[in-house]
C-alpha cells in the first residue's frame, strides 16, 4: 500500500543487485573468498594493492557469470576490465576493478512467477570491497574520530546485476529479488543470503504522473537488507517523491540511505559529485573473450530453472501459478511431479506441499511416502485431519505413513459404526437438526464437528457430510 | 556540476602556446583538482611546472589528431592477448602481523586510517 494517490501517480523502479561469487578464492588473486572471521587474515599482495602486485583473472569467477548471464537470457559477450577511480579506504589501491563500456553479460531478462518480463541491462563482475568499521561519533560516518578498515572481503568477486527500470511496485520488486536469488543458488552462483550481504540490493525510484512518457528524477536508495525493506524503501521514497512535486518542489538526484528502525531514508550524497569515477580500461589485465565453445558447455549444463520448473508442475499437476510458486520457492516440485507419476492424486499433493510442508526437512521426502499418503486419504483410510498429522510425522521422523497411521490407530471408520455415530448426535441435538433440514446450511459445520469431536476426529469430513444430507427427510 | 573538460580533444596546433599559464588544454585549476584528489600537495611554483608539462604532454597525445582514424576500433589494450585466467586455487597470504607493522596505524588487527568525510586534521 501507497501513501499516494495510485490512481495519478506511477512508481518506476530500477534495482541493482550485488552477488557474491560462490569462488574459492577472490576475482584477481589467489587468497581465500572467506571473510567475517579474524579480520585481515586472507590478504595478499594483489588485496592489497602493493606496487607490483598484479591481478589475474580468476576462470571460476567468469564460469558462474557466464552461468548467471545464459540463466538470465542474456548475450554473454568480448569484454574488458576498467578501474573505477575513488577515494575511500576500503580499496587500498584507491581503484576498484569493475566492467564499464563492455560488460560481459548484455540485454537480458527475468520472468516473474505471474509472468511479467523484466529487463536486465547487463550483469558484469567486479571486486569488493573491504569492510570499514567507523570509530567514535556513535559509529556514524560523519561524526567518526577515525576508521579500522578489515580487507577480507575486499577482492571478493562480485555479479552486478542492473535491470531495466521496468517495474512498477514494491511487490514486483519483491518478486524480482526473490526469483533473481532463486536463479542464483539454482545455478550455484552464490547463496543469495540478502541478510548476510551475499547478496545486495541498491534500488533507484523515481515517479511520473501516469500517462507521462519520460522518467522522473530517481534517487538510489541503499543499505536495503531484506525483501521486508525493499518494499518499505520502495513505498517510503516514492511517497516522498509525489509530496515534494505536490508541494511544487523539485526531486533532487541523490543517493540515500535506508534506515530499518525509523522506516524512513536519508540523504547520503548528491549524485552529480559522486559519479565522476574516471573510468578507463584497466591496464593490468587483457580482455575476457570466452570462445563459443565454453558458452556453449556452460549452457548445456545449466539446470531447469526456476521459471521452467514452475511451468512444469502446472502441467503436470494441475497447481495454480502461484502454488506453483511457493512449491518450487520450497523446493518441492521434483517430489510432486514423482509423486504424481506413482499415481497420487495432483490436486492432494499439491495441496500438501502448499499447507502441510513449510517445514525445511520436507524436501527429504519420498516419493513413494507421499503417494502413499494421498493414496490412504482418497481411499479413506485417513481423514484430513488425520492425514495432517500423518505428513508433519513423515517429515519429522522420515517413517512411512503406513507405519505412522498404524502407531496412532488411525484406520478407515468403518461405514456402519459412523453411521450410528451420526445418528446419536443428530438424536442428541434435535433442535439443530430440524434446522439443518429446515435448509439452514450454517449447521452442517456443526454437525461435522460435533461427529469429529465423537470420533477423536477419526472420521472423514465429507462422508459425514454425505451421511447427513442422506438422512435429511 | 561537473566541468570535466575533454582535454584530449585535437585542435589545430598553430595556436598553441605551451606556456603554463595560457594553455587551454589544460588550466592550473585542473591541475589543483587532479593533485587533490591525488592526495597530493603542490607549491604554487610546482603547480606552474606541471600544469606545463602536462599540456605538453596532452599537446604531444593530439598527435594522434591529425590521423584519419575512422573505422580504427578503439583500442584497449596494448597487448594482444585475451583469456589469460588462473584456477580457482588458494595461494600464499601475507602475515597479517608483517603487513600491519608497515601500516602508519593499526588497531585491533586492522587498519587504522583518518576520518573518511571532512577534512583532514
Amino acid at each position: 500500500m501507497s501513501d499516494f494517490d495510485e490512481s495519478e501517480w506511477e512508481t518506476v523502479i530500477g534495482l541493482e543487485v550485488h552477488a557474491e561469487l560462490a569462488t574459492r578464492t577472490k576475482l584477481f588473486s589467489s587468497a581465500p573468498n572467506e571473510f567475517g572471521g579474524e579480520p585481515n587474515t586472507n590478504i595478499d599482495p594483489v588485496t592489497l594493492g602493493l606496487p607490483g602486485a598484479l591481478p589475474v583473472l580468476n576462470e571460476q569467477a567468469v564460469e558462474l557469470a557466464i552461468r548467471v548471464g545464459l540463466a538470465l537470457h542474456c548475450t554473454v559477450q568480448r569484454s574488458i576490465f576498467a578501474r573505477k577511480n575513488y577515494f575511500y579506504p576500503d580499496q587500498a589501491k584507491n581503484y576498484q576493478i569493475s566492467q564499464f563500456d563492455l560488460p560481459i553479460n548484455i540485454d537480458g531478462w527475468i520472468e516473474l512467477p505471474d509472468g511479467k518480463r523484466i529487463g536486465i541491462e547487463r550483469a558484469h563482475l567486479e571486486e569488493d570491497t573491504g569492510k570499514s568499521t567507523h570509530i567514535g561519533g556513535g559509529g556514524r560516518i560523519h561524526e567518526a574520530d577515525y576508521s579500522l578498515v578489515d580487507y577480507n572481503r575486499c577482492g571478493v568477486p562480485l555479479l552486478e546485476i542492473v535491470g531495466r527500470p521496468d517495474l512498477r511496485n514494491g511487490d514486483d520488486a519483491k518478486a524480482y529479488v526473490s526469483e533473481l536469488r532463486a536463479i542464483l543458488v539454482a545455478v550455484g552462483a552464490s547463496d543469495g543470503k540478502m541478510e548476510e550481504g551475499s547478496m545486495r540490493v541498491d534500488c533507484n525510484v523515481s515517479v511520473r504522473r501516469r500517462g507521462e512518457t519520460e522518467f522522473g528524477t530517481r534517487c538510489e536508495v541503499k543499505n536495503i537488507n531484506s525483501l521486508r525493506s525493499l518494499g518499505r524503501a520502495i513505498n517510503y521514497e516514492a511517497a516522498r517523491h509525489v509530496a515534494l512535486i505536490e508541494a511544487g518542489e523539485k526531486v533532487e538526484q541523490q543517493t540515500r540511505h535506508w534506515d530499518e528502525s525509523e522506516g524512513r531514508t536519508h540523504k547520503l550524497r548528491s549524485k552529480e559529485e559522486a559519479d565522476d569515477y574516471r573510468y578507463f580500461p584497466e591496464p593490468d589485465l587483457v580482455e575476457l573473450d570466452p570462445s563459443a565453445e565454453w558458452i556453449e558447455r556452460v549452457r548445456s549444463e545449466l539446470p531447469s530453472l526456476p521459471a521452467q520448473r514452475r511451468h512444469d508442475l502446472v502441467d503436470r499437476t494441475g497447481a495454480t501459478p502461484a502454488q506453483a510458486g511457493l512449491i518450487v520457492e520450497r523446493g518441492l516440485d521434483a517430489l510432486c511431479i514423482a509423486a504424481v507419476d506413482l499415481g497420487a492424486d495432483g490436486s492432494r499433493v499439491v495441496t500438501h506441499a502448499e499447507h502441510n510442508l513449510a517445514d525445511p526437512r520436507a524436501v527429504d521426502l519420498t516419493p513413494e511416502n507421499l503417494a502413499k499418503l494421498t493414496e490412504m486419504e482418497t481411499g479413506g483410510d485417513l481423514s484430513a485431519t488425520q492425514a495432517k498429522q500423518v505428513i508433519a510425522e513423515m517429515v519429522e521422523t522420515g517413517a512411512s505413513p503406513v507405519d505412522i497411521a498404524k502407531a496412532h490407530g488411525f484406520e478407515a471408520m468403518d461405514t456402519d459404526a459412523l453411521a450410528t455415530t451420526v445418528d446419536e448426535v443428530i438424536a442428541a441435538n434435535p433442535d439443530e437438526w430440524q434446522r439443518y433440514c429446515d435448509g439452514d446450511g450454517k449447521l452442517t459445520g456443526f454437525f461435522v464437528g460435533q461427529v469429529m469431536k465423537a470420533t477423536k476426529g477419526q472420521a472423514d469430513g465429507k462422508a459425514v457430510s454425505a451421511l447427513l444430507n442422506a438422512r435429511k427427510s | 556540476m561537473s566541468k570535466r573538460r575533454s582535454v584530449g580533444r585535437c585542435r589545430d596546433r598553430s595556436a598553441d602556446s605551451l606556456g603554463p599559464e595560457m594553455n587551454d588544454r589544460i588550466s592550473k585549476d585542473d591541475v589543483e583538482k587532479v593533485a587533490r584528489l591525488a592526495l597530493l600537495h603542490l607549491e604554487p611554483s610546482e603547480l606552474e611546472t606541471f600544469t606545463g608539462q602536462l599540456a605538453a604532454i596532452l599537446d604531444h597525445a593530439s598527435d594522434m589528431g591529425q590521423l584519419d582514424l575512422s573505422g580504427v576500433e578503439p583500442m584497449t589494450q596494448p597487448v594482444p592477448l585475451s583469456n589469460v585466467m588462473r584456477a580457482d586455487e588458494v595461494g600464499e597470504l601475507l602475515d597479517r602481523g608483517d603487513v600491519l607493522a608497515s601500516a602508519p596505524c593499526s588497531e585491533d588487527g586492522q587498519f587504522r586510517v583518518p576520518p573518511v568525510l571532512g577534512e583532514p586534521s
